[in-house]
């Protein structure tokens, strides 16, 4: 796929990265307001679909490599777990406690409270994100074996 | 008045199904699927969901990019139609009629709509969760306080299944096999 139009191309340059900017705004007050971590995820990944379709595979694939998203799909979830399996490293924590906010409360209203809540946010943004991409990836590329595949 | 612009969503998403399953032309299916997302969506909206609003329309958007860019440029072989006689449907309609029926005993015991029934024990977990769940978390989104605190461990689960599901799809996705690799270095 060689990509759109140029009129799609210069739009898709234009906007891809104010998607991005709109997807990290709704993760990182998804505590505040409506959205948090897979809403915002899908947002940013959608913004990386947008340069597949306008410009092709290898325009996204420099902005992104396939290696990279695999790195950070799994990056978020070691995050989650490692979120979680802390809290109950800590004495008189269980787990999955929010220890960040017992021991250094934000005031209400603020980006930085809720401890957990906003770095869990974060991990479910970067691995939604990445996952989704490359699974969008994988199934617009994907091409089933051709008949006289198995003879060569 | 709630209920009824409920009810007329209602009706559209299920018009939108009937579409989807009867047309012909596997583009057309995509795209008028995205019909019933959209209404889902503000049915969400309506009924005081921001949070499933906006997550519901933005999946909703990119799985109709992905299912448009997996159906197009493919040619689907076609299929004849299996002529169905009276018969082989009788079954079918004897299970639709008693579903009928036990789903309308079921819908008689449902409290009211708009009136939640446990929020009249002081000790129910929901009143609990709104009651202390800003000071308790500093979160003042509830959904956020609920999902990633009160019910973390469930979406702890959540985050791995669909951790699972990728990995599924793309061994299976996945552009080269292993197979023809080792014939390449051969």
């Amino acid at each position: 796929m060689k990509g759109m139009s140029q009129i799609v191309k210069v739009i898709a340059e234009l906007v891809k990265d104010f998607i991005i900017l709109f997807g990290i705004y709704i993760i990182l007050n998804g505590h505040l307001s409506p959205g948090g971590g897979f809403a915002g995820g899908v947002i940013i990944a959608a913004s990386y679909i947008l340069v597949t379709l306008a410009f092709g595979r290898e325009r996204a694939m420099k902005e992104l490599s396939e290696r990279g998203s695999h790195l950070l799909d799994n990056f978020g979830v070691l995050l989650f777990w490692t979120v979680a399996v802390l809290g109950w490293l800590i004495p008189g924590q269980a787990f999955f406690s929010n220890f960040i906010q017992r021991f250094a409360p934000g005031s209400p209203y603020n980006i930085l409270t809720s401890g957990i809540i906003l770095v869990c946010n974060i991990a479910i943004g970067i691995k939604v994100g990445a996952s989704l991409f490359s699974v969008f990836t994988a199934l617009a590329h994907f091409e089933p074996p051709l008949k006289g595949d198995d003879e060569e | 008045m709630i209920e009824f612009i409920l009810l007329l969503l209602l009706i559209f998403m299920i018009v939108g199904a009937l579409f989807v399953i009867e047309m012909d032309n596997l583009l057309s299916t995509a795209v008028v699927m995205g019909t019933i997302g959209i209404g889902l969506s503000v049915a969400f909206l309506f009924l005081g969901a921001p949070d499933l609003a906006i997550v519901e329309i933005v999946v909703d958007v990119i799985s109709l990019i992905i299912l448009i860019r997996a159906t197009i440029n493919r040619d689907i072989k076609e299929k004849a139609e299996e002529s169905t006689s009276m018969i082989s449907r009788i079954p079918l309609l004897v299970i639709v009629v008693i579903f009928f029926i036990f789903t309308y005993n079921v819908f008689q015991h449902l409290p009211a709509f708009g009136n939640p029934s446990f929020a009249g024990n002081p000790l129910a977990p929901s009143n609990i969760y709104l009651r202390d769940g800003l000071s308790k978390t500093g979160a003042s989104n509830i959904v956020a306080a609920i999902i990633l605190d009160f019910r973390a461990y469930d979406t702890l689960g959540e985050a791995t299944v669909l951790f699972t599901s990728i990995i599924g799809a793309l061994s299976v996705l996945r552009l080269f096999s292993r197979k023809r690799k080792e014939k390449e270095d051969k």
